[in-house]
């Protein structure tokens, strides 16, 4: 039955591809879909022929991504009609229309299963098919065993057993728990002896995804695939059918060797060495020939071939062999092989050893960068990244610098911020450095963010030798004519500070300085003017004695601005109006920068964010993480006072404690320092012995950046004499036991982790933990940033995440040992399954000369970080919550014993928990609604709405309301949220006092959850 | 997973066919064919047959007048999707005899029968074309 047999679709057809314009063919479209609406209507009137046309046409109106909101009820009845062709159709527009989570797909479980339990192998086939493209969690539980079985029949035709592969494949991913690994390994071993390719491919995926998982249960299964792949290589029993080009199956083969290199070894020395036989085979004998088919197909073998020698740390000859074919690769004619020569060149990055070999091919590499395909210059930028280091960094950074006035816009802000990562890492001299850094703001500001030019200013104020070179080189830029913005706030900001230090230079008096910078003001926006201002104000305090007419000038321009609309200008105008008057005291207030405290670079964490990477380049970052910056920023003395942050780049040198305009996190923040700066008194001890040990070692991500360097007062009495990590190993191992003390409290901490998403979350005198966290949807990136300290390595580390059951965590491999002020970024990989407030937990452990330190740390993988705020309007709101009636959807509960508050400040909570409070929902003002999507596997996106009605008269009680489409969410919410109100964890304020004891029926619905609840369990353990 | 989805694509951007095997709305699909058809259709016979494209690897191929478009994870050898879609092709080629964009557009559902034998659940499962063909076949028989 073919569609020309169906007429009136084919004039459909006919009908939308004469359309001249998009706006015939959606008016045809419409015309279309009201016709089958109606007919559906009176669907009694319909013949099995006339709803398979109707639906096919639906189809098509879909594929033209027009929304087809009905008929979905037709297309899924198709599947139980008795004959095939509507069953097909019915089959085949389901699994295209519909996806797991669809309502109707629960309605066909039954005729499903009975099509797969059936004799018919063509509904078998057809049945097996939609269940492995669109079934769900519910299809997992209710047809795994039957699917099995039909995988292992011996009298299953292969027709059937290679969908029954794919499809259990399918239900595995959404429930692992229905292959039993003690009982599967086996019968996945016996499937690997199978002689049909057809089943032998798709069993293949099969193996693939369950090696990944658990490559230990199916170490039977590697000798087998060697098996396959030596009857491939040598065309044994391989049917005509099956060869392509005269190449045995290739897709097999190279999903053969795929799965091999999910086993991190091969130990038995036969199976070794018969694979190495076919591997050398495959390198030496691949041809290039004329058929273009042919030749993909047998480099398709050569590609995966060459990942698999890499991935079985071959010896170093068949390496460099390897590494001598891509060099071959990347300079050949054919730009696909080009392509893939340079990307799997940067694979073997991660091979050690073989840096060197790559090396000799930086000039065709650099070539590669010019390559008229933007492809080919992206894998080539890539691997020039990766490869660079100290020997070739020069040369590198300035091919990318040379390249980026010529690069496409698409690639510039990566590689200006590629360029600007080098330079910093592997700057041989930091002059060079600052060069480089310049001259990439000149040639494409545009593509230059902040941070760059904030990053070049913290090296510059914290090395003293650098100073007067960074002043000269931004007079100079500042001579050119047009130059671009962030020249000019760069310049201004580094001129302001230390143009003193040109003093005596021609064209470098204070007067021509401010003249220079003047010329620009016209041209900048209001951004730019306070950093002017700024360097207007340091100007004159350096000007001795002072020139009378600079300073006319100078107060004039603060005068125009001191009513300028913009509060920042304003605000700075005014104030260096005032302390200018001041005269001689304007020294000390205006004193230079103090040093920035040493952090992290933001560009190397700009880099991790902007790089939508895959994961096998992902080893390759984590390889280039792991270095850390050369470029070496001098901090021969602690900061002076509450780390000044680079994005507030103010010119006043705050005495201590004593400002008024900072921000309440500032000064919160100040106020950290300034208590610790009075229990330690000295300079942190190992300063002093070990200047360079001292510059290293970003520590600290965000926030208390200035503690970062500091020493545990009680571990630094204990320290005295000893001064650095050596003395640690001479004293008494029970006294030392009990030193290691957590610095900061790690409840609350973590408590300031559930509502942000970077921080620190554990410190003690040798390490420090933070986090930075990425949430999307019910994905989350996590890193772990584990930072020593100390001058010696942190060894033995370990890592473990015990995640509960609705979390899947994937932690990348932490090193055992962290160098000395080193600090190592892990990469969690979270995925939220299902909704719970259970909690995971990282048990961390670490061994510092003899200490041997274990913590178990709550991780804030919490459930309102799988929360999207979501703002509804009165018309969505109301039809979703009257929709949702009672429980188990809808939950309602009086709460008493909230922590008595404001209603703003309860909005505020609500918000900060991503709980969006939608005002004017409620006519009652002593009322809240929210609104929010919460996302996770099993739900995906689903809406939650949330009421509160508080009693003005009674502010510790409330009547929540919570309803959402998903049973355990709606539970799981509300007690989420009653914690919150009844408790709130703010950090820095003192524990909320408690309410007073509630009466047991007061909260009927969840009496034990305090003593059931993992998280306050743990909050007990630690 | 591997294979993302499959699209068949005219010079002036029309879909002609259109398999997803991630669920994506129908406002991504309509973003992501916009963006990747643009991207592709810009290209020449010199470039590669790799368009990096967010976290897709787009490998593509070009027949007279239709686009073959592959989306993949970074688990897919990029050569073997290349022939993969040049299996494809032969296989319809062997069905309708030489074939053209208004085959697949009158026989959306015959194509659709090929690829659903040829792919499933974003993995390759069957590379034989007698295999592939032969419950078309039996269906044309039974009709």
């Amino acid at each position: 039955m073919a569609l020309s047999g169906m007429r009136g679709l084919s004039v459909f057809i006919s009908d939308i591809r004469n359309c001249q314009n998009k706006e015939q063919e959606r008016l045809r479209v419409d015309k279309e879909l009201g016709k089958i609406r109606t007919r559906f209507k009176n669907e009694k009137g319909l013949t099995p022929y006339e709803k398979k046309k109707y639906v096919w046409k639906m189809l098509y109106i879909y594929m033209l991504g027009y929304d087809v909101d009905f008929g979905h009820m037709e297309a899924v009845s198709l599947i139980s009609a008795p004959k095939y062709p509507e069953k097909q159709v019915g089959y085949i527009v389901t699994s295209s229309l519909l996806n797991e989570n669809h309502d109707f797909l629960r309605l066909a479980i039954n005729t499903v299963r009975n099509d797969i339990i059936g004799r018919n192998e063509t509904f078998q086939c057809l049945a097996l098919t939609l269940v492995g493209n669109i079934g769900g969690r519910e299809f997992a539980e209710s047809l795994a065993p039957d699917v099995q079985k039909l995988l292992i029949s011996s009298s299953c035709r292969p027709l059937v057993r290679k969908k029954a592969a794919l499809c259990l494949l399918r239900l595995y991913r959404k429930n692992p728990d229905v292959v039993n690994v003690d009982g599967w390994s086996d019968r996945m071993a016996q499937l690997l002896d199978e002689r049909d390719l057809g089943v032998l491919t798709s069993s293949m995926s099969l193996l693939v995804a369950l090696v990944s998982n658990n490559h230990e249960a199916y170490w039977s299964c590697l000798p087998k695939c060697v098996k396959i792949l030596e009857r491939l290589a040598r065309n044994q029993d391989v049917p005509q059918e099956y060869t392509y080009y005269g190449i045995p199956s290739p897709w097999l083969q190279v999903k053969t060797m795929r799965a091999l290199q999910y086993f991190p070894t091969i130990e038995d020395p036969n199976t070794r060495r018969s694979l190495f036989e076919v591997l050398q085979r495959i390198l030496m004998g691949t041809d290039v020939v004329k058929n273009v088919n042919k030749n993909n197909a047998s480099h398709a073998v050569l590609f995966e071939a060459l990942a698999l020698v890499m991935h079985l740390d071959a010896e170093k000859e068949m390496m460099s062999q390897c590494v001598a074919l891509l060099g071959k690769f990347i300079a050949v004619r054919e730009p696909n092989i080009r392509y893939l020569g340079l990307e799997n060149m940067t694979r073997m990055l991660m091979v050690t050893d073989v840096q060197d070999i790559i090396k000799r091919h930086q000039a065709q590499i650099i070539t590669s960068l010019k390559d008229p395909d933007i492809s080919i210059r992206r894998r080539a930028l890539d691997l020039l990244y990766g490869m660079c280091d100290v020997s070739n960094a020069k040369d590198i950074v300035e091919e990318l610098l040379q390249y980026l006035s010529s690069a496409d816009f698409a690639m510039r802000e990566e590689l200006s911020l590629k360029a600007a990562i080098l330079a910093e890492k592997f700057a041989p001299d930091l002059s060079w450095y600052v060069d480089v850094i310049l001259q990439l703001i000149d040639k494409a500001g545009d593509f230059v963010s902040d941070d760059i030019w904030f990053r070049v200013v913290q090296f510059v104020t914290n090395n003293e030798d650098l100073q007067p070179y960074a002043a000269l080189k931004a007079r100079e830029y500042l001579d050119k004519p047009a130059i671009h913005e962030t020249m000019v706030k760069v310049s201004a900001y580094i001129l302001g500070e230390y143009s003193h230090l040109l003093a005596r230079r021609p064209g470098c008096s204070p007067k021509e300085i401010f003249n220079v910078i003047h010329e620009k003001l016209p041209t900048v926006s209001t951004s730019t003017i306070p950093i002017l201002l700024s360097t207007y104000a340091k100007i004159l305090m350096h000007t001795q004695p002072p020139d009378q007419e600079l300073q006319k000038q100078i107060w004039a321009i603060f005068s125009k601005y001191e009513s300028c609309i913009d509060a920042e200008i304003q605000q700075r105008a005014v104030e260096y109006q005032a302390l200018s008057m001041k005269g001689a005291a304007l020294m000390d207030v205006l004193a230079e920068m103090p040093k920035f405290p040493e952090r992290q670079s933001s560009l190397l964490r700009k880099a991790e964010d902007a790089e939508a990477d895959t994961a096998e380049q992902s080893a390759i970052k984590l390889r280039a993480q792991q270095q850390t910056s050369s470029a070496l920023v001098l901090t021969d003395q602690r900061p002076a006072n509450g780390s000044p942050s680079v994005s507030q780049l103010g010119p006043v040198k705050v005495p201590n404690m004593s400002n008024v305009n900072q921000s309440p996190a500032e000064q919160e923040l100040t106020h950290a320092n300034g208590a610790l700066t009075v229990v330690d008194p000295q300079p942190p001890s190992t300063s002093s012995p070990d200047l360079l040990g001292d510059l290293l070692g970003p520590l600290a991500i965000e926030g208390p950046a200035g503690t970062a360097p500091q020493s545990d007062p009680r571990v630094a009495s204990g320290l005295e004499g000893g001064a650095n990590g050596e003395a640690l190993a001479i004293a008494p191992i029970e006294e030392q036991n009990n030193t290691v003390q957590p610095i900061g409290d790690i409840a609350e901490r973590f408590h300031a982790l559930c509502l942000k998403d970077s921080g620190v979350l554990y410190e003690d005198p040798y390490i420090q933990i933070g986090i930075k966290a990425d949430w999307r949807a019910h994905h989350g990136r996590v890193v772990l940033f584990l930072g020593n300290k100390n001058t010696a390595p942190l060894i033995s580390v370990q890592a473990l995440i015990l995640p509960p059951a609705h979390l899947k965590m994937e932690l990348s491999l932490v090193p055992e040992t962290i160098p000395p002020r080193a600090q190592v970024q892990c990469p969690l990989e979270v995925i939220n399954l299902q909704p719970s407030r259970d909690l995971a937990v990282l048990d961390f452990s670490y061994k510092f000369g003899t200490h041997v330190v274990n913590v178990k740390l709550r991780l804030p993988a919490v459930l309102n970080k799988f929360l999207q705020p979501i703002s509804v309007s009165a018309e969505e709101f109301f039809p979703q919550w009257r929709s949702l009636s009672g429980p188990p959807l809808k939950l309602q509960e009086v709460v008493r014993g909230v922590r008595p508050m404001p209603l703003a400040e309860m909005a505020n909570l609500f918000n900060s928990l991503q709980l969006m409070v939608c005002p004017g929902l409620d006519p009652n003002t002593n009322n809240l609604v929210a609104s929010t999507t919460f996302y996770s596997e099993r739900t995906r996106a689903m809406l939650c709405l949330i009421r509160i009605e508080t009693d003005p008269a009674d502010r510790t009680q409330l009547r929540m309301t919570i309803a959402s489409g998903d049973p355990t969410l709606t539970f799981e919410l509300k007690e989420f949220i009653k914690e919150h109100l009844i408790s709130i964890p703010i950090p820095s304020r003192a524990p909320a006092p408690m309410p007073a004891p509630m009466p047991p029926q007061a909260r009927p619905t969840s009496p034990p959850t305090a003593s059931l609840d993992p998280g306050a369990l743990l909050a007990g353990l630690l | 997973m591997g294979i993302r989805f499959v699209l068949m694509v005219n010079k002036q951007g029309q879909t002609r066919l259109a398999q997803y095997y991630e669920y994506l709305t129908l406002e991504e699909r309509r973003a992501l064919e916009g963006e990747i058809v643009r991207k592709c259709l810009a290209r020449n016979e010199q470039q590669c047959s790799f368009v990096e494209h967010r976290n897709y690897k787009v490998v593509y191929r070009r027949y007279a007048s239709l686009f073959f478009l592959v989306g993949v994870d970074n688990e897919e050898n990029e050569l073997a999707i290349l022939e993969f879609i040049h299996l494809l092709v032969e296989t319809m080629d062997r069905h309708f005899g030489n074939v053209c964009e208004l085959d697949i557009m009158f026989h959306l559902e015959k194509a659709h029968f090929m690829l659903e034998e040829m792919v499933m659940n974003g993995c390759i499962v069957e590379t034989s074309k007698s295999n592939i063909l032969s419950p078309i076949q039996l269906m044309d028989k039974a009709s």
